[in-house]
């Protein structure tokens, strides 16, 4: 089963962060990359912050071009910030590699994978 | 666990002390209120966990603190009669997003009061809104934290004395606001880049401090192309902070940086930041400049910019903002596609407005060397050199007189006549 490991927090507390508890928050990712790459193919999205963002909302009736709209607008509350995905045995499997990239400014859920596609990379 | 608490609290600060000023109507008591509920927050966070809106429960916290305090100086009682039913301490809904855009504006407009100075503005904002500590604002200015604490007082006691309504703006007022501080945004970043000297982390805070204020300003503002536009030039402008000065701690120009050390990462985001700019059907000046700075950005090499998009843009510039100075920079790309003849004579009708400005004789300078007149570079570097340049523009443009110098002694080697 592939599961997602799905990151959530507020954005700009990293950076607010000192540079030795960034490196911390780093090595959890990096360990986690090098674990998941051992074992085969994985996902990982890493989001700009939402002030990169445009919002694309459905016209009133559903029958027009979606709107291009102003936003996200101001919130202090968490967004998503990326993800993991890759197949795991079973939910503690997944469970144990999420919990290498746990800290307190992040908060995770993993959740299965209903259908996976296409390929990627940034480089 | 302090660390990440801090980081949380860096990250409320803006929008709590913009909440709490206009709940408390004194910036001071807003401050302390704010450090008190953090202190508050290590001990009750660290035992029950992080509340789900850590912005309610420090506002919350923060505004019973400063109740308590308005309460033993008696100064309540007037401003009790003036809010009766604001004032009932308990518990503290977050407030309004339209609310909280305007009080973090008005409290960044506060700090651009326009009896202050300019430096003393961008102080101001350091430590009111982004919470910085007068020593690290000090470091960040070059100058001793006693000087800088002194200066903050004054500019304090200041604003204190200017009433800016606490009703909402109308959208003129509301736009003039966003202007000033903008502009106050982009000068601190320039602020940081220019007295940028010695160690990294001291001399980026400035530039990082201004980031964030522009980001703020885009998330409470996301419709406005020059805001949008404004973040997208700091973060293409800082994506070159370590290329720019070489290892002998020498500034090291734009055309001979080793480009593969600019921080991608700040580019993407400059760059996807521009282009959602430009979706927004406006040409402003920011948005101008950060198309300029995405060019230099997504150019192999100094050869390989499109120098005439360049100078396209310098020319839009120009006619936005007609100062010598654009134009200086609109004869600089001029040079690169019409040569330096070209630029150094259409640098003669400038000549009068810039003859002070040091950046105006190390560019012509620079095109004296390109055309092989060295005895006019090394006295126009040296007119350079005596109107205060940074320690670091000195040593670049020494090293520029020494090449200079060291052609004409060549010359005058290999032909005697050449020079008396």
């Amino acid at each position: 089963m592939i599961y997602a490991i799905t990151i959530y927090g507020e954005a700009g507390v990293f950076e607010s962060l000192p540079k030795a508890k960034q490196d911390e928050v780093l090595a959890g990712h990096y360990a986690l990359q090098d674990a998941l790459k051992e074992r085969g193919e994985y996902v990982s999205i890493k989001l700009m912050p939402p002030t990169s963002a445009v919002m694309v909302d459905p016209a009133p009736g559903g029958d027009r071009a979606p709107l291009i709209v102003d936003g996200p607008f101001a919130e202090t509350k968490e967004s998503f910030l990326g993800f993991y995905a890759a197949e795991f045995a079973d939910l503690d499997e997944a469970l144990r590699f999420a919990a290498m990239i746990s800290s307190p400014i992040a908060r995770l859920e993993v959740r299965p994978v209903a259908w996976a596609g296409g390929a990627i990379s940034t480089g | 666990m302090s660390d990440w608490l801090e980081a949380m609290f860096t990250q409320q600060r803006p929008r709590a002390i913009a909440a709490l000023t206009r709940y408390l109507r004194d910036i001071d008591l807003a401050e302390e209120a704010f450090a008190e509920a953090c202190v508050k927050a290590l001990v009750a966070w660290r035992k029950n966990g992080t509340p789900r809106d850590p912005l309610a429960w420090l506002l919350t916290t923060a505004r019973n603190a400063g109740l308590d305090h308005l309460r033993k100086q008696q100064r309540r009682q007037a401003i009790l009669a003036r809010h009766k039913q604001e004032f009932e301490p308990g518990e503290m809904l977050p407030p309004d997003p339209d609310e909280l855009r305007d009080d973090l504006l008005r409290l960044l407009f506060v700090c651009c009061h326009p009896n202050l100075e300019r430096q003393d503005q961008i102080a101001l904002a350091l430590k009111v809104v982004a919470g910085l500590t007068v020593p690290e604002i000090a470091r960040g200015f070059l100058i001793k934290p006693k000087t800088m604490e002194q200066r903050i007082t004054r500019a304090k006691r200041k604003i204190a004395t200017t009433s800016v309504a606490f009703e909402t703006p109308s959208p003129q007022e509301r736009s003039k606001r966003l202007g000033e501080v903008s502009l106050m945004v982009y000068l601190m970043f320039n602020e940081g880049w220019s007295t940028s000297e010695g160690d990294t982390q001291i001399r980026l805070t400035l530039c990082e401090e201004a980031i964030r204020l522009a980001r703020l300003l885009v998330a409470l503002f996301p419709g406005m192309g020059e805001q949008v536009a404004l973040l997208s030039l700091l973060l293409l402008q800082h994506a070159r902070r370590e290329a720019r000065i070489n290892e002998a701690g020498l500034l090291v120009p734009l055309d001979q940086q080793d480009r593969s050390r600019w921080d991608r990462g700040n580019i993407a985001e400059g760059i996807a930041l521009l282009q959602k700019a430009q979706r927004i059907n406006h040409q402003g000046a920011y948005r101008i400049q950060a198309a300029i700075a995405a060019l230099h950005a997504s150019a192999a090499s100094a050869e390989a910019t499109d120098w005439t998009s360049i100078e396209v843009h310098y020319a839009a510039l120009y006619a936005l903002q007609p100062t010598p100075v654009i134009r200086l920079n609109l004869i600089a790309a001029q040079a690169r596609t019409q040569g330096p003849v070209v630029a150094l004579e259409k640098m003669k009708a400038l000549e009068g407005d810039l003859h002070g400005y040091r950046w105006f004789h190390t560019m012509r300078g620079g095109l004296m060397q390109q055309v092989g007149d060295h005895a006019s570079a090394v006295e126009a570097l040296e007119t350079a050199l005596s109107l205060g340049p940074t320690q670091l523009e000195k040593a670049a443009i020494k090293e520029k007189i020494a090449v200079s110098r060291k052609n004409l002694s060549a010359l005058s080697e290999s032909d005697p006549l050449s020079r008396p």
